[in-house]
């Protein structure tokens, strides 16, 4: 492969503060340059027409790989859960899953932290580090014993790897589907107060502070929650957080009629806890957005709420929805792509996720503009949960390149 | 919806009642919830006067109980209500084992619908499955209990009984005692009489009680003596087995001190206080047999007697439009 140089461009790179106008240099399937640059004369010239070139979308903690839904949201790689149907906590289960995807998609295993998820015995996160996993995860669940979950931090600091945690305190949560509040007590639906989240993160920064690990909530949903992770940052504590757009945009009372698209975990919470999550949007308490994409068909959905699997088929909307923080004034793109991009790969500890000399040629060019209709009937995703059925909103990716090759369109 | 609000006087036929299922009270106006009262009323009448009580306005028609929960009672009562309308009741027993898997739900509501049946009555165990089935078939679905959520004609035959027995409901202060959390009966009435006017109080150990009760137009109290002064109406819940065993209250008996109604905590209530229970009752936990069976006080058995009334209306209203009755097509 030659030199590819994508010129006219707003470039969106998470390193700086503004957008600015300037090219990308590529090479094989490294970015060699970028900015203000000269095209050197043996390059192909991609041009950009005005469009937003900003790196692919690094999903952390999504469901399932669903590679047409990653590709349409601009998504060049995911952290892929452990909770698979058989658990991703050997060996060869990593090594698969990080093959599944390529060349055109990259998946980066989370290593389940215990053997089965089960919230007991450690898995093998060495051996499973070797074959590919990024990070260490406990899945969907919160790991009940603060021993276990002492020993799982302890251990991984001495590998390097991330944490990432599920921060609702079992306990509290039980079997709850909704959060404690007029919906829940309204529909008659099993509920948890909000502290469940606030007691598991506590936890976990204590043992954080006693094992000098990295740790990764996956996704914060409520005030007391970032309250916490932000006095944990103001700490020097290497403690990340990150959020769903749903939980974003949405509040519990998007459950009204039973309505399973709205059904995850952790579940919505109230209008206050969404207003406190774009306030620790925009002062960078948030690290991470994740679409924590996982597609559920009928079978799992189309059920009374309670029974019906949590999940949202997100990664279509992820960058759209996301922009709506730019349009809002929350925050600028750049700060945006740190969050989509450069944030999860640094967590993850991959050379990608921005325009730095020797990072991966993994490119978007988006119509941050363009407007569209989200259609649950009409996804690219494996299936059409999308509480956001029928919401007009704004921005598409053009083109994907993923290692030097451009893919879609 | 301000307390009492009357009827848009223009109102007439399906006007009266423009619901095509009955899936809970929060659906409903105040005009409608009464529009239902008077018309059970006319059943009560109807019940108690004549040895036949064979009315065959829904000749003809099928009506299923599907129940995905056991349940005696209620399933009696809507069986009842059918048979004395002149329908063809098919009961259902679903055991909830058989139908976990959520699309045997819908199938099952799929096939209830193939089966052309003109009106279903339905009792489940999650709260909103009710409504599920009502979106996927074509004739009227009746909620006899989903989940936590809603039994919307307990509520209706608990208000007839009150009107009947207090004359009116409007300012009546009511107090519900018991499992408010997991009980669709608390639900249904502090909508249904809060709807009605009546001045709610909600009582339970804070384990048992929903977060921001006030929502539902209830006031919330954890001392029972307290939620008892000046009442009129005293409505016990029962306490599953389930909840007793120390996970949300310590102990039967612990309940029964704090909780349970005895002629000396009665005593808190009016003189003349009326004493109500859902059914089937615990006795000795969260009521003694001195009050559940004194018929000065006790409107149990009375409830019993409504709860067919108010079901044949039910019937009777939702099926209006199928038979082509005048002014509700």
């Amino acid at each position: 492969m030659g030199k590819i140089a994508i010129t006219g461009g707003l470039l969106a790179d998470p390193a700086q503060d503004s957008p600015a106008h300037g090219a990308l240099l590529i090479e094989d399937d490294r970015i060699i340059a970028s900015g203000t640059i000269d095209i050197p004369s043996d390059a192909e010239i991609v041009v950009a027409n005005g469009l937003v070139v900003a790196p692919g979308l690094i999903d952390l903690g999504v469901f399932r790989t669903d590679k047409p839904a990653f590709h349409y949201g601009g998504i060049t790689r995911a952290a892929l859960m452990p909770d698979q149907s058989l658990p991703l906590d050997d060996v060869g289960l990593i090594r698969e899953a990080a093959r599944a995807g390529k060349p055109d998609f990259w998946v980066h295993p989370i290593a389940a932290a215990t053997k089965g998820l089960g919230g007991k015995e450690l898995a093998e996160i060495g051996m499973m580090q070797a074959a590919g996993a990024k990070a260490v995860g406990t899945g969907r669940s919160w790991i009940a014993d603060s021993g276990v979950m002492y020993r799982i931090l302890a251990y991984a600091s001495g590998l390097g790897l991330t944490v990432i945690s599920h921060a609702e305190d079992a306990g509290l949560a039980g079997r709850a589907v909704a959060t404690s509040g007029e919906t829940a007590t309204r529909l008659g639906l099993a509920a948890a107060p909000t502290c469940a989240e606030a007691m598991a993160i506590a936890r976990d920064i204590s043992l954080v502070r006693e094992t000098g690990a990295r740790i990764h909530f996956r996704i914060v949903t409520t005030k007391a929650g970032f309250d916490l992770v932000r006095a944990a940052k103001a700490e020097g504590l290497p403690v990340t957080c990150g959020i769903s757009p749903a939980h974003l945009f949405l509040s519990d009372n998007a459950v009204t009629d039973y309505r399973t698209f709205a059904r995850m975990s952790p579940p919505l919470r109230s209008e206050d806890d969404r207003n406190a999550a774009l306030a620790a949007v925009a002062d960078g308490t948030v690290d991470v957005i994740t679409s924590s994409h996982d597609p559920r068909g009928p079978e799992d959905k189309r059920l009374p709420f309670a029974d019906a699997s949590p999940g949202v088929a997100g990664a279509e909307t992820l960058l759209a929805l996301s922009l709506n923080l730019v349009r809002d004034g929350h925050i600028g793109i750049n700060a945006l792509m740190r969050l989509l991009s450069a944030n999860p790969a640094q967590i993850l500890g991959v050379d990608a996720g921005g325009f730095a000399e020797g990072s991966a040629a993994d490119i978007i060019l988006v119509d941050p503009d363009a407007p569209w209709i989200i259609d649950s009937d009409k996804m690219a995703a494996a299936a059409g949960n999308t509480p956001f059925d029928k919401v007009p909103v704004q921005g598409r990716v053009r083109r994907l390149m993923k290692g030097g090759i451009f893919y879609s369109e | 919806m301000p307390f009492g609000s009357p009827r848009p006087a223009t109102l007439a036929g399906r006007d009266l009642f423009p619901h095509k299922h009955l899936t809970g009270i929060a659906q409903l106006k105040p005009w409608e919830i009464r529009f239902l009262l008077d018309e059970a009323e006319h059943w009560v009448g109807v019940n108690r006067s004549s040895a036949s009580k064979h009315d065959d306005r829904l000749s003809g028609l099928t009506q299923i109980n599907a129940f995905f929960e056991n349940s005696t009672r209620t399933l009696l009562s809507f069986e009842i209500a059918g048979k004395r309308l002149g329908a063809d009741v098919v009961n259902m027993h679903a055991a909830q084992s058989s139908v976990k898997k959520g699309e045997t739900l819908i199938d099952t509501a799929v096939t209830l619908n193939a089966m052309r049946a003109d009106v279903i009555v339905i009792r489940h165990g999650s709260s909103g499955a009710v409504q599920l089935i009502a979106d996927k078939v074509d004739c009227p679905v009746l909620n006899a209990g989903d989940g936590w959520h809603e039994h919307p004609t307990q509520a209706l035959l608990d208000a007839l009984t009150i009107r009947r027995r207090r004359g009116y409901i409007e300012g009546q202060i009511v107090t519900i005692c018991g499992d408010v959390l997991h009980s669709r009966v608390a639900r249904s009435n502090m909508l249904c009489l809060a709807a009605l006017g009546a001045q709610v109080r909600v009582v339970a150990p804070p384990t048992l009680m929903p977060a921001q009760a006030e929502c539902m137009g209830a006031t919330p109290y954890t001392d029972f003596d307290t939620a008892l002064d000046g009442a009129d109406v005293v409505m016990m819940l029962r306490l599953q087995n389930e909840r007793m065993d120390g996970a949300f209250i310590p102990s039967p008996r612990e309940y029964h001190m704090l909780y349970g109604l005895t002629p000396e905590r009665l005593a808190n209530a009016k003189p003349d206080a009326l004493v109500m229970h859902p059914g089937p009752m615990n006795r000795g936990v969260e009521i003694t047999s001195g009050v559940a069976d004194d018929p000065e006080r006790s409107a149990i058995t009375e409830q019993v007697e409504m709860g067919v009334a108010v079901r044949m209306a039910c019937l009777d209203v939702l099926t209006r439009g199928a038979r082509g009755v005048e002014g509700w097509s």
